[in-house]
C-alpha cells in the first residue's frame, strides 16, 4: 500500500482544491490563468468538475424519504442517554439542542402537535395560508426575476427584510437537503408587509419560504397554531403560526418530502 | 457555548448519514445498518464526545470506525473465496427509477478501494473540507490528498471504460489492505 505516503504535487493539490471550491478569488485567477495554457490540466479539471457534480446529486431520495422507524428508536436512545448526561452539564450546550430538535422532529410525522398549542384555525392564518401559495404560484416559474435581492447579498437580504417586516428574520439553511437560497422579495399582505424566500435544488425545482405576521382576532387571541398541510392546485404547503408570525412552506413536492423540509425551517428559527 | 442550531440536531443528521452509507456502500439495507451501528456507538460512547463540538463531525468519525471494521472483516471472509464486484453486480443495482448514469457512477464508486472512496464521499457528496475529512478518517491530510487524487483519476477511468479492460479482474473487495 503505501502509495498515500507520496505527497500529491502542490501544483495538482492546487487544482482539486479548484475543483472543490476551497480557493480565495486570487488563488482561483491564478489556477483559472495556468489551465488557459494548460489544457491538459484544464481538461483533467473539467472533468473532476463533472464527476464532482455527479456525486454531489447521488441518491437525493435519501434526504427526502422518511426515517425508518429503527434508526429513529436508535436515535431516541442516544438522546436519553444524552439528555441524562446533560442534566449535570446543566443543559449546557448541545445535548440540550439534541433534545430540542429530537423533541421537534421525531417521528417525522408532527407528533409534536401535542407540545404545541392547539388552536382553532382563523380566518387570518387561512388567508395567510393561501396567499403564501398565491405567491408560490406566481413566483415558481419565473425565470429572469425570481427574487427582488440574490443569495449573494444575503446579509443585505436579510436585513431589508427584518426591517420591513419589523422583525429579526433568520434565513433557515436547506442546503443539506438539497436546495440552496436563491433569494427573496418583499409582498404586500393583510397585516402589512409579508417576505417570501426561495430556494432550489440541482434539479431547478423551488420551494418558497413566506413568512409575516397574521393578525389576531382578540387581544390574547391564538397566536400560535400546529403544523397543518394544504394542497391546492397541485401546490402543497405546510404553514403554521409562532407568536403572531405565519410561517408557509410550498413547493411542488410529495407531503413526506415537504414536511422533512418544513421541519427542518421549524428547528433553525 | 453554542447555541442550539439545526446543524447540531441530532436526527436532522440521520439522512445525511443515511445518504452517505448508502453512496459507500452501494447497498440500502446495509447502508441502514452502518447507520444503526453508528448511532448505538454514539450511545455507548456518548460522554467521550466532547460537548460544543461538533456533532455532524464526530458522527462521521464513528461511521468511518465501523465502515473500516467492517470492510476488514469482509477481506477476510473473503480471503479464501474472492468476489467481483462484476459478479455481483446484480446485487448492486438500485432501484427502478434511478437514472442509468447514477446507477453507473454507483458500480463505479464501489470499484474504488473503500479507503479512496471514502475521501472522495466526504470530500465531494459531504462537501467536507481537506482537514475535516483527514480528522474523521484519522490520516494526514496529506494522505486525504493523495486518495482523492488516485480516486478521482480511477474513477474517470472506469466511468470511461478504461479501467475495466485494464483490470479486467479487479477484485474491489480485496483492495483494504
Amino acid at each position: 500500500m503505501n502509495e498515500d505516503s507520496q505527497l500529491l504535487p502542490d501544483d495538482e493539490a492546487e487544482l482539486h482544491a479548484y475543483v472543490d471550491g476551497r480557493l480565495d478569488a486570487a488563488q482561483r485567477r491564478s489556477v483559472e490563468h495556468r489551465l488557459a495554457h494548460d489544457a491538459d490540466a484544464a481538461e483533467r479539471v473539467r472533468a473532476w468538475k463533472q464527476q464532482r457534480h455527479a456525486l454531489r446529486t447521488l441518491h437525493p431520495e435519501m434526504l427526502l424519504e422518511p426515517v425508518p422507524a429503527h434508526l429513529l428508536q436508535a436515535a431516541l436512545q442516544l438522546h436519553e442517554r444524552s439528555s441524562r448526561f446533560a442534566q449535570w452539564q446543566r443543559w449546557g450546550g448541545m445535548a440540550a439542542a439534541v433534545l430540542l430538535a429530537f423533541g421537534l422532529g421525531w417521528g417525522g410525522n408532527m407528533q409534536y402537535q401535542g407540545m404545541r398549542a392547539r388552536s382553532a384555525v382563523t380566518p387570518a392564518v387561512l388567508s395567510f395560508a393561501n396567499q403564501a401559495v398565491k405567491a408560490h404560484a406566481v413566483y415558481l416559474p419565473e425565470v429572469r426575476h425570481p427574487v427582488e435581492v440574490e443569495a449573494a447579498q444575503q446579509q443585505h437580504l436579510v436585513q431589508w427584510l427584518s426591517k420591513r417586516l419589523n422583525r429579526q428574520l433568520k434565513v433557515p439553511n436547506l442546503s443539506p437537503a438539497g436546495y440552496e437560497l436563491v433569494g427573496g422579495r418583499l409582498l404586500p399582505g393583510d397585516a402589512g408587509a409579508r417576505a417570501q424566500f426561495m430556494y432550489q435544488n440541482a434539479a431547478g425545482e423551488r420551494v418558497t419560504l413566506y413568512v409575516g405576521a397574521v393578525e389576531s382576532p382578540s387581544a390574547k387571541g391564538m397566536d400560535e397554531t400546529s403544523f397543518r398541510f394544504t394542497t391546492e392546485g397541485g401546490i402543497a404547503s405546510f404553514y403554521w403560526v409562532d407568536q403572531g408570525f405565519g410561517y408557509a412552506l410550498a413547493g411542488k413536492l410529495p407531503r413526506q418530502g415537504l414536511l422533512v423540509l418544513a421541519e427542518s425551517v421549524y428547528k433553525q428559527l | 457555548m453554542v447555541s442550539p442550531s439545526a446543524s447540531n440536531s441530532l436526527v436532522g443528521h440521520i439522512p445525511d448519514l443515511r445518504r452517505y452509507a448508502r453512496s459507500l456502500t452501494g447497498d440500502t439495507w446495509a447502508a441502514d445498518d452502518l447507520v444503526q451501528d453508528t448511532l448505538e456507538r454514539a450511545c455507548e460512547r456518548w460522554q467521550l464526545w466532547a460537548a460544543g463540538s461538533d456533532l455532524r463531525a464526530w458522527l462521521f468519525t464513528l461511521m468511518h470506525n465501523l465502515f473500516v471494521d467492517t470492510a476488514r472483516r469482509a477481506i477476510r471472509q473473503q480471503a479464501g473465496q474472492r468476489v467481483d464486484v462484476d459478479d455481483v453486480a446484480h446485487e448492486l443495482q438500485s432501484p427502478a427509477g434511478v437514472p442509468d448514469q447514477a446507477m453507473d457512477l454507483q458500480r463505479c464508486l464501489l470499484r474504488l478501494p473503500p479507503e479512496q472512496r471514502e475521501v472522495l464521499l466526504l470530500v465531494t457528496l459531504q462537501d467536507l473540507g481537506y482537514e475535516e475529512a483527514a480528522r474523521i478518517t484519522g490520516v494526514p491530510i496529506g494522505t486525504v490528498m493523495s486518495r482523492l487524487s488516485r480516486a478521482r483519476a480511477r474513477l474517470r477511468d472506469l466511468m470511461d471504460g478504461r479501467a475495466s479492460a485494464a483490470a479486467p479482474a479487479s477484485p474491489a473487495l480485496r483492495r483494504l489492505k
